[in-house]
């Protein structure tokens, strides 16, 4: 909340895509099947791994040809999506965002040409373009050091390879989506933060927007403040399933009123989208709200993103009890009857 | 559309997504009390995008989805063309 736009947009970079002839190897694998990596590249694809940074591929190679060469220097696996063509690379940059489903502003491009670097810099003015004569000094840009490096991080692209399975594993699934959740034996974990949780929800408040019903944000002291407060309680829940875990992936913060919680942020990663336990953690806080006898209220501000978290609200059975532009305060109704779906096992750690 | 292809429609829609194959249009299918959120914004984006209408904040109600009869009534109500 304090600090700086600049800063915020320091670390922003969540994805490098690297060009391949005369930028991750030297020369052109079309003319010479014999190239060699650049010096430093693997050291930089490690060190941003290490970072939660992913990397992918915007090439025009042929596929195969480029793969098998990754896969005998040894850095095919650090690679999401590789998108190796002949299509223009704007194109690619744009199937590699929607591919991992984050923002294009939060890709990097790193290609020895510069008629592709203002090809790409045109189509994409967000995306950050850097010429693959800066690769010595590539682990040191400030847009590549998020500022905090959370166990979650170093986990990042091994999420997203999970996920791709899991993907592959849904598109040749036949049947009701309900029937295909069972499948997954998921586990979701409501625990209370604690103090080892607070860079992780820092870092969720900062990189959440499409499931984010305020896009408050908090520094660590203010969280850690909040944790220990006795007027409010700040969750944290995680996910796994059988093809491994999503890390914690959702942060709530409800301040305790006399007569009403009211939810003041509740997020959720967009690595859980398509998992069907965005409502989940609302349940639970109707059930103890209920049992307390207290009402459950939940703000709300409205963004071009997040209207997913609004239908979630609504259709759980919250309305609306007051708006003032794009806030609102909802309220759940007495009685909306509360479940938990029967496709995920829910733990509450308190 | 007439109204009998708009209820159509409708029922195809939630057939891929309930597990009853006697679905009735005043079935509420949200009776268990879990609304799958996900499910719950592809129908909203479903009525949307294939009766090109905009459903507005104050639409966004778990009533205005619950039933076939209620979807049938809501694309209705917004008068519906596509």
């Amino acid at each position: 909340m304090s600090e700086s736009v600049a800063e915020v947009a320091g670390g922003h970079v969540k994805c490098v895509v690297w060009d391949l002839d005369n930028t991750v190897w030297d020369g052109i694998l079309l003319e010479d099947s014999d190239v060699t990596l650049r010096p430093g590249v693997v050291e930089a694809l490690r060190e941003l791994d290490c970072r939660g940074i992913l990397h992918s591929i915007a090439s025009r190679n042929e596929h195969e040809a480029a793969s098998a060469k990754l896969a005998e220097l040894g850095i095919l696996d650090y690679f999401l999506f590789p998108q190796i063509n002949f299509g223009i690379k704007s194109q690619s940059i744009k199937a590699i965002a929607e591919a991992i489903n984050i923002g294009i502003d939060t890709l990097a491009f790193i290609d020895d040409q510069p008629f592709e670097l203002d090809e790409v810099r045109h189509a994409h003015p967000a995306v950050t373009c850097i010429d693959a004569a800066e690769l010595p000094e590539l682990v040191n840009m400030p847009c590549l050091k998020p500022r905090f490096i959370t166990e979650d991080s170093a986990l990042r692209r091994k999420l997203y390879q999970d996920n791709i399975r899991r993907v592959s594993a849904e598109e040749s699934f036949e049947g009701p989506q309900e029937a295909f959740l069972e499948t997954l034996e998921m586990r979701f974990t409501i625990a209370r933060a604690n103090e080892d949780d607070l860079q992780r929800a820092v870092e969720l408040t900062e990189r959440t927007h499409q499931l984010n019903t305020t896009g408050k944000t908090f520094d660590y002291d203010e969280l850690d403040a909040l944790r220990k407060s006795d007027r409010h309680m700040l969750f944290v829940n995680s996910l796994e399933d059988r093809y491994g875990t999503y890390g914690k992936i959702g942060l709530t913060l409800v301040e305790k009123k006399d007569d009403a919680w009211v939810i003041c942020l509740l997020l959720m990663s967009c690595r859980v989208m398509s998992r069907g336990v965005g409502m989940i953690m609302i349940q639970h806080l109707a059930q103890q709200a209920r049992a307390t006898g207290v009402k459950l209220q939940a703000e709300f501000v409205e963004t071009p993103r997040n209207r997913m978290m609004y239908v979630t609200y609504r259709f759980g059975g919250f309305e609306e009890v007051a708006r003032d532009g794009d806030w609102s305060l909802l309220q759940l109704s007495e009685d909306r009857p509360v479940a938990f779906p029967e496709y995920v096992k829910v733990t509450v750690d308190e | 559309m007439s109204d009998s292809e708009v209820r159509q429609k409708v029922r195809d829609f939630l057939l891929k997504y309930v597990k009853d194959d006697e679905l009735e249009d005043d079935d509420n299918i949200f009776e268990l009390g879990y609304v799958n959120s996900l499910f719950a914004m592809q129908l909203v984006l479903f009525v949307e995008k294939d009766f090109g209408i905009a459903v507005g904040r104050d639409d966004l109600d778990f009533r205005n989805f619950n039933s076939v009869d209620a979807i049938v009534a809501l694309i209705g109500k917004s008068g519906a063309k596509a």
